[in-house]
């Protein structure tokens, strides 16, 4: 092996990624967000999504989701780390809690005429999109789903005159009675 | 109509800053003024409870305040001025960070209205500093100011201590508005640092201690931090188990050199001893200190057959490098107290006489060795008299970084815990001189040393001056080797004994040059001069320039080479050209 001299140990692990969405409740200040990205670029880990909004202004709570990718070690690393940060209440790894639903909102613009155009609206339908926006020429779909599902939408409407596509980012939630 | 002239708690922000230091019981601020921060230092000037030490460059007011906390356990306050004030800031912030440093940093900011404008000294203090704090505030409302000030504190000094900053506008400082005592409602309900560590997990330590034959205790700077209680709780357990104990560099003091069952440092510098006992241990305990990768060498190769117990306040710090068997979340000396306790009521003393045995066997290979020489100085020789001649003295010792650093660590016996100061994580060279400054101020007649090297003290030996002024008899003890030492050895074991910049040309006359700052300079030339030299430093009661001029050439060792593991140590007597380019075998390529 010839490795280069360094202070440093320069072999890497190489353990499987995984694929995590996290659930971040965080007091609304600013620059928490600032604080959570930075996070993730200053300790190099993925952000694959991001959303983020308010959900209850009287206690100026927000809340994050994430979706990121890293080995189970990196994985844990990023929720402890998350978890000490001063406006940081709780963080909930929704893929661990193993019944999580997912959901993710976008807007596809479709440009088109004839058979093309035919096509797009009975995959929409197919989908349960909805048009929200419609010229001669173009539609605009709405569509609401898992990540993959959109994936597929917008695969599909690939072919048949795909202008631009808007999306939201993953919100999850879980399942039953209890909040997180 | 209420009149609020007359309510005591009302007061600029300025006056709010000065009064929430004296009810956080400040005595002592190091800072450098700025147009961004001069209504505070107004108030400054008009109150005797708060002294200011002005330092000569906001890098040495951070560092000085390190040397304060650390010394002490009580946070350091840093007060300077917007943009290169703050900018100026960023190193020691990150040292502190690293290593764990209760910092209070309070900047002044650009005025409100004009914060995004690229004013004069304007620049984003809250976007820079932002990873290199614990956390840290931008007050746009006088009436938000003694709320985040006592947060401030709080979240500087509990869970894991490190550096807060608080950015304060101008037109803040200058608004008046309402003032409270610290209360509990200032910190945010999110921050709840975890202190009691968890029974069952303890039960569970307690266990794996008692069945070990093979044990070793692997402490480190928490334990420091966590208060003198909890160094006198590792003592306790160390006569209780009767087991090894090495610790890092951060952690040193936390139990005394002397002990018997002390190992010496462990890591990339640390003994043979240290690290085979940690190489061949079945159980290990470590307390407050973190995996760094100066300490496990090869992580794959890192004490292949123990089960591992780790004490740590920071849930972060568990699993991060090393995958542990019973991590315990919480205060060193919260659980050390609950661990020593469940082990004298359910455990006995494990017998691991044969451990010891193997342990005397690794000692015997005395990995500190040095060749003896007459004709010229060597540096390990050099901190060997040091030590001997201060060590029945009220000493406290601050190190910059290199190979002097690791010397000190080495041959310099710790007896006790906040007495040694040295930039462990962050590796900040230029640390060691305006740390002492800090020890200094909280302990005015103490013994305090810098330990040097030629090339750090140059970073920041402007702190000089720092001392001559406010009456600091600070020691600095240069080895001057007229390299950047480590630099070199580097060069030299990985780069083909290629010594690119590593040679300090132009080194300044150091004993002129204390006597242009009002110090006092001294020079040591051969071992002969030493013991009377060091005997004279100690004796001048004013700061001190010590030019120690030691062999140019001596090395570092033991060392674990890169990418290697504990067991495959490079010893003193091993470190010939050959061996040393086999040992780096990644760098022989390039040799």
């Amino acid at each position: 092996m010839n490795q280069p001299a360094s202070a440093y140990f320069l072999e890497e692990r190489h353990d499987p990624n995984e694929t995590h969405t996290l659930s971040v409740l965080v007091q609304n200040e600013p620059g928490v967000l600032a604080r959570v990205i930075g996070l993730f670029s200053g300790r190099g880990y993925n952000i694959e999504s991001l959303t983020v909004s308010e959900t209850e202004s009287q206690k100026h709570l927000s809340r994050i989701t994430i979706v990121t990718t890293g080995t189970p070690m990196v994985i844990q690393q990023i929720k402890h780390q998350l978890d000490r940060m001063i406006p940081v209440y709780r963080v909930v790894d929704m893929t661990l809690t193993g019944n999580a639903i997912e959901r993710e909102l976008a807007m596809v613009k479709v440009r088109g005429t004839g058979d093309h155009r035919v096509e797009a609206l009975r995959l929409a339908d197919a989908f349960r999109a909805r048009v929200i926006d419609a010229t001669t020429e173009s539609f605009v779909f709405e569509i609401t789903g898992n990540t993959s599902k959109i994936n597929q939408f917008i695969d599909l409407m690939r072919p048949l005159g795909l202008v631009e596509v808007s999306r939201t980012g993953v919100a999850a939630i879980t399942r039953g009675p209890e909040g997180m | 109509m209420t009149d609020k002239s007359h309510d005591p708690n009302q007061m600029t922000g300025a006056a709010m800053i000065v009064r929430a230091l004296i009810d956080h019981g400040v005595q002592h601020v190091f800072g450098y003024p700025g147009g961004a921060v001069l209504p505070i230092y107004d108030e400054i000037f008009q109150q005797s409870e708060v002294e200011h030490i002005l330092v000569r460059h906001e890098q040495g007011a951070g560092h000085a305040a390190e040397g304060y906390a650390r010394s002490t356990g009580k946070p350091g306050v840093v007060l300077v001025t917007s943009g290169p004030g703050a900018t100026n800031m960023v190193t020691p912030l990150t040292d502190a960070l690293m290593d764990s440093i209760p910092l209070v940093c309070i900047t002044g900011q650009v005025p409100t209205h004009l914060i995004g404008n690229d004013a004069f000294q304007e620049c984003d203090t809250i976007g820079i500093t932002r990873p290199s704090t614990k956390h840290n505030w931008l007050v746009r409302d006088v009436n938000d100011l003694a709320k985040v000030l006592h947060e401030a504190f709080y979240v500087a000094t509990t869970g894991r201590p490190g550096p807060v900053l608080v950015d304060v506008p101008k037109d803040v400082q200058f608004a008046t508005g309402t003032y409270h005592p610290p209360r509990k409602s200032d910190v945010h309900i999110s921050y709840t640092p975890r202190v009691k560590g968890d029974a069952t997990q303890i039960r569970k330590a307690v266990a794996m201690l008692a069945s070990a034959k093979r044990p070793v205790i692997y402490s480190g700077g928490g334990v420091i931090n966590a208060g003198p209680e909890a160094s006198k709780l590792l003592r306790q357990l160390v006569e209780v188990t009767g087991f090894p104990i090495t610790s890092t560099l951060m952690g040193l003091g936390a139990y005394p050199a002397s002990g018997p069952n002390w190992l010496g440092m462990l890591g990339m510098h640390g003994t043979y001893e240290a690290n085979m006992t940690m190489h061949d241990c079945d159980v290990m305990l470590c307390v407050g200190a973190r995996f760094d990768d100066r300490i496990t060498g090869r992580v794959d190769a890192f004490s292949p057959g123990s089960k591992k117990i780790h004490i740590d306040i920071d849930p972060s710090s568990i699993n991060k490098n090393i995958r542990v068997d019973v991590p315990i979340i919480g205060d060193a000396a919260n659980v050390l107290g609950d661990l020593l306790q469940v082990f004298k009521a359910e455990a006995k003393k494990p017998d691991i006489k044969a451990w010891w045995q193997q342990i005397a066997q690794w000692r015997a290979r005395n990995s500190l060795s040095y060749k003896k020489n007459n004709d010229v100085i060597l540096p390990q020789y050099a901190i060997q008299r040091l030590f001997e001649l201060t060590r029945r003295k009220d000493t406290y010792i601050t190190t910059e970084v290199g190979q002097h650093q690791m010397w000190a660590a080495q041959f310099f016996g710790f007896e006790e815990p906040h007495r040694w100061m040295t930039s462990g994580g962050l590796g900040t060279m230029g640390y060691g001189l305006p740390a002492a400054v800090g020890v200094q101020v909280a302990h005015r007649d103490s013994l305090v040393i810098d330990i040097a090297g030629d090339a750090s003290v140059q970073m920041t030996i402007q702190e000089m001056s720092t001392a001559v002024q406010h009456e600091l008899p600070i020691k600095i003890f240069i080895l001057n080797n007229q390299y950047m030492g480590m630099v070199r050895q580097w060069q030299q074991l990985l780069h083909g004994n290629r010594l690119s910049h590593s040679y300090s040309e132009a080194l300044p006359d150091f004993v002129k040059l204390a006597e242009a700052y009002g110090g006092v300079g001294l020079r040591a030339m051969k071992p002969s001069d030493l013991d009377g030299a060091i005997k004279e430093m100690i004796s001048i009661k004013r700061p001190v320039l010590f030019d120690c001029r030691v062999a140019a050439l001596e090395n570092c060792f033991p060392m674990i080479p890169s990418g290697k593991a504990h067991n495959e140590m490079l010893l003193p007597e091993e470190a010939t050209s050959e061996a040393t380019a086999t040992a780096f075998a990644g760098g022989k390529a390039l040799v």
